[in-house]
């Protein structure tokens, strides 16, 4: 039986233009902990973006869950994305929200009652060390913060998957360790977690998860189920 | 799964609240606005036409147009018993001479002298129902009996306002349809404008999950109520000047402009106006949202 991740040359091209992604191939094991690296351009939000089904590739073939998400219909991909968590480069918060709406937004698109959402909000606001600022705007909170708010909002509803693009380009050293901390114990939980990422520092916070670099839209290094270890957190779908 | 209006508390603080403050509301307030009055003057002329047949398309009047007031005297009872017996007659009553010389005061002066200008004889006759079909015959009927009979039917002067009444309605009609098609374009509008704004919103709602379904209900909500708050001020306004022009027309005193009013069953039909256009904008905001959206992944 394949991943929980499973992409089978995968080209993904936009417009007429040149393949952004070409012939990517891989497997990530359920509760898998794999860091994307490589250098500007290479094209790892691009793949991030096939990973959290922003997109459609071009050609190939891409598992998400066991279902193939390259023709699944479009009606049917509310359901698949609510089982995936994205820390987005850019944070994309919601303006006019206030940090505990912006992270209570996965909760409510998931049709939970509002008297079941304040437990859990507080609970990750406290978590990521914005107690104090639940009522704040985006527009008020520096980078790191927002930062904060966008994985808070990303973790909240325990997804299956986490896609973090660049979850630590704004937060100091201190505050980059917490949050790996973070995706860490997600991960224990059962979370298979996919960070592009250039810190390295970041890469050795995590020895135990898998590597995979990309190159001019190639996978350089594939990774295979077969090179995680059979258990433990970081453990291969059987 | 929720109403597809239905919003939970949560969700409608996922678009900012900015009621009034751009111009759809007022826009759909004048919309509503001509759309209450085209549909009360509709309403009001059908009223009117309504009146006008039951009141007056049964009546004819008979004259009798003898110069010779000994023979024109023999000529209108020979007619009124004429009248007795024939088929198709409700009722007749002869007009006596103060009614004819009070109706020709206002031309003639209250001082003419009675005979010195003939007056035709008059008969007021009611028709029996189906006894509009008849008139041809009770004509033929009197006229062997009193040679100087013209029958004057009230349906045939009425033909040309009954007529100008039909396309005054036809008008009315085909304007409230006018605006009920500016009112949904206006919606369409603005609905893709509020898709434009929050474009961000929504491609991130859309990737935590949420469905084409629950993104429209949160435009198409707003959308319904800014079309409501506008409706009631669009209707607001008409009734008013309705009102005004109801007191005005009742003062002019004529028995056609009188007949122009509004029944209860009016009244309510243009209640349901602003209730049908908030109904309007809502379904129309949702099939344009969820037409956009569908050209989203």
């Amino acid at each position: 039986m394949g991943g929980i991740v499973q992409f089978e040359n995968v080209g993904l091209r936009y417009g007429t233009g040149a393949e952004t992604l070409s012939d990517v191939s891989f497997d990530l094991a359920m509760g898998s902990f794999t860091f994307l690296t490589g250098p500007s351009g290479a094209g790892k939000t691009s793949l991030l973006r096939l990973l959290y089904l922003a997109q459609r590739p071009s050609r190939g073939l891409i598992r998400l869950f066991g279902e193939d998400i390259v023709t699944l219909p479009r009606a049917r991909m509310p359901a698949y994305r609510r089982r995936i968590g994205v820390v987005f480069q850019d944070f994309r918060l919601i303006p006019y929200l206030s940090a505990y709406d912006n992270v209570a937004l996965p909760l409510r698109v998931a049709g939970v009652e509002e008297r079941d959402l304040d437990t859990p909000v507080r609970e990750m606001l406290d978590w990521v060390g914005l107690t104090g600022r639940s009522n704040a705007r985006p527009a008020t909170l520096s980078g790191g913060e927002q930062q904060r708010v966008a994985i808070a909002r990303a973790v909240i509803a325990r997804p299956e998957i986490l896609v973090a693009d660049e979850p630590t380009g704004n937060v100091d050293p201190e505050m980059a360790k917490r949050l790996l901390y973070l995706f860490e114990a997600l991960n224990k939980l059962g979370t298979t977690v996919v960070v592009a990422t250039h810190d390295v520092h970041l890469l050795a916070g995590v020895p135990a998860a898998m590597q995979m670099r990309l190159e001019r839209g190639r996978v350089t290094n594939p990774v295979e189920s077969g090179r995680y270890p059979s258990s433990g957190p970081h453990g291969l779908a059987t | 799964m929720m109403a597809w209006h239905h919003a939970t508390a949560g969700e409608r603080r996922l678009l900012p609240e900015a009621r009034l403050g751009g111009p759809m509301p007022w826009v759909i307030a004048i919309m509503l606005f001509l759309t209450v009055l085209a549909a009360a003057a509709g309403l009001g002329l059908r009223q009117a036409a309504t009146h006008l047949r039951s009141g007056l398309a049964d009546q004819i009047t008979i004259q009798i147009v003898e110069g010779d007031h000994v023979e024109r005297e023999r000529q209108a009872t020979a007619a009124m018993h004429e009248l007795d017996r024939l088929a198709g007659i409700g009722k007749h009553r002869r007009v006596d001479s103060s009614e004819l010389e009070a109706l020709l005061a206002p031309w003639l002066g209250d001082s003419f002298t009675r005979g010195e200008i003939p007056i035709p004889a008059m008969i007021d006759v009611t028709l029996a129902p189906g006894g509009a079909d008849r008139i041809d015959a009770i004509g033929e009927a009197l006229k062997s009996v009193a040679p100087a009979v013209r029958i004057s039917s009230h349906a045939q002067w009425l033909k040309p306002i009954e007529a100008l009444i039909g396309t005054l309605l036809w008008l009315a009609l085909a304007l409230v349809l006018l605006m009920a098609a500016a009112t949904a374009f206006t919606v369409v509008l603005a609905a893709r404008a509020a898709l434009d704004t929050h474009r961000e919103t929504i491609d991130v709602m859309h990737l935590l999950g949420a469905t084409d379904g629950q993104i429209a209900r949160l435009f198409q909500r707003r959308i319904a109520t800014d079309a409501m708050i506008g409706g009631l001020i669009g209707f607001s306004g008409a009734v008013v000047v309705v009102l005004i022009l109801s007191q005005r027309i009742e003062s002019v005193g004529s028995e056609l402009f009188g007949a122009i009013s509004l029944t209860t069953a009016a009244w309510i039909g243009l209640l349901a106006l602003p209730l049908a256009g908030t109904i309007l904008a809502m379904a129309t905001a949702r099939l344009t949202i969820l037409g956009t959206l569908e050209r989203i992944l």
